[in-house]
């Protein structure tokens, strides 16, 4: 068969901050790992990720996050997907995490969370080995 | 299947994933959908890169809202050659749309196939098509003046351009220019939009006969291509793009009583999936049991070339 899976990420950028950067740069590390990435630009809410995630087919959800409302955004999206029945999406998370909300984050179903200064090979590396095309 | 013809989004999704990774399973729920496909209206937008589809886009899909009809859009950007990904970015300007179930928005990257669209974007299209959507827009990769392929697939194509881009030497060269239904010559507040109008126009009416004898099968008999002034970040000239879209679909769906532009719409698609599976039954013969590994040892011991390998491969094929 000529068949060639390839992981699919969605990078969002949920809740009033307009600090891209770094979801830019993920972004593109992942398409320099031979991903398919979809941006959604700024200002997305966690209802809006849900349903560009299902529409686009994706095994995960990459989120950033730097306004510190990580606690209530990124558990709404994987509670989003589990209403969906898409709790197979695997959701990630970068941005300015304390260590106190880690774990409580981590249990909530947030699979990878990754702070300032994470190399790109770290994230790439972890989403290889978390995500398998669905 | 049953999940997809009854537009359960979810269903939907996973079967276009498994038609873009090429999983065998997607073929036979295929065959079953097809007898389900013709409802749909296919209108392909393509045109330079910037020159504003995705926003134009945006603009359709709020029109033909309000009309109440539903809208799936195919948004195709392009692979990296060198690493095989992709960043996808065409609906940054459709997320007002996320959360319309009305709406479908599904993006794709080229995965190394020239054209402008993907390999798939024909199966793309008549599952969506299966799935009852009334609408199916089809937006190509920023392409330049050969990228031609959106117009075998839509039933109306719309070529996108914005002013200044090329003079009018561009404008009378073979491609693109030829395959419009419909010119959107956007940003048409900025200088020089009066001049490309009044160029695409004089080539249309130069062309107006070789036009009409050589898209015959493909354009409805007797249209000529339209050239609408647009600003779509400013929603400006969308109702008159509206207007020809709507009159290019009853000039295209009066051109469907007649036999003969039917049937040289089917010969399209049956060449296209012929072509498809040509190559994908061509291409498991060379992968299996070293047999691409056979006749590149030919070739690095000269003792064949490559013409007389490929043909012995494809007669191979038939013995299957």
């Amino acid at each position: 068969m000529d068949e060639e899976r390839k992981i699919r990420v969605l990078i969002a950028k949920p809740g009033l901050d307009g600090h891209d950067r770094g979801a830019k740069v993920v972004a593109r590390s992942l398409r320099d790992a031979g991903m398919e990435v979809i941006y959604t630009g700024l200002h997305q809410t966690p209802e809006m990720i849900v349903a560009t995630a299902i529409q686009e087919g994706v095994d995960a959800v990459g989120m950033s996050i730097m306004s510190g409302a990580h606690n209530v955004l990124m558990p709404a999206v994987v509670d989003g997907l589990l209403a969906k029945g898409a709790e197979d999406i695997v959701v990630f998370g970068g941005g300015i995490i304390p260590d106190d909300d880690m774990e409580s984050l981590k249990k909530k179903g947030i699979k990878g969370l990754f702070t300032p200064g994470t190399s790109t090979e770290t994230i790439i590396s972890w989403v290889r080995e978390n995500v398998k095309p669905s | 299947m049953e999940d997809v013809l009854n537009r359960d989004i979810r269903a939907g999704a996973r079967l276009l994933r498994w038609i873009d990774d090429g999983v065998g399973e997607a073929r036979s729920i295929l065959k079953q959908l097809y007898s389900h496909t013709g409802k749909a209206a296919i209108v392909g937008i393509t045109g330079n890169p910037g020159a504003g589809k995705s926003t134009l886009v945006d603009q359709l899909i709020t029109r033909y809202r309000a009309q109440k009809k539903t809208v799936a859009v195919v948004a195709v950007d392009p692979s990296s050659p060198f690493s095989g990904g992709a960043i996808l970015g065409d609906r940054i300007r459709m997320q007002e749309h996320a959360l319309d179930e009305g709406v479908f928005i599904r993006s794709f990257a080229t995965r190394g196939h020239l054209g402008g669209l993907t390999g798939t974007t024909a199966d793309v299209v008549h599952v969506f098509d299966a799935m009852g959507w009334d609408l199916v827009l089809v937006e190509t990769v920023g392409v330049g003046q050969d990228e031609v392929e959106v117009q075998r697939l839509a039933h109306t194509t719309v070529v996108v351009m914005a002013p200044g881009m090329g003079d009018e030497i561009q404008a009378i060269k073979a491609g693109i220019l030829e395959i419009a239904d419909i010119f959107a010559v956007n940003k048409s507040d900025r200088d020089g939009a009066d001049r490309t109008v009044r160029e695409l126009r004089l080539m249309l009416d130069m062309g107006k006969e070789a036009i009409q004898q050589q898209q015959e099968r493909v354009c409805p008999p007797g249209w000529m291509p339209r050239v609408i002034k647009t600003v779509s970040t400013k929603g400006e000239g969308i109702d008159e793009l509206m207007t020809a879209l709507a009159e290019h679909r009853k000039a295209y769906e009066n051109a469907c009583r007649d036999p003969n532009f039917v049937r040289a719409r089917l010969r399209r698609e049956f060449l296209d999936v012929f072509r498809r599976t040509l190559f994908t039954r061509g291409w498991s013969y060379l992968m299996h049991e070293d047999h691409l590994k056979e006749v590149v040892e030919k070739l690095q011991d000269g003792s064949s070339d490559p013409y007389t390998l490929a043909k012995q491969a494809v007669n191979a094929l038939g013995r299957l």
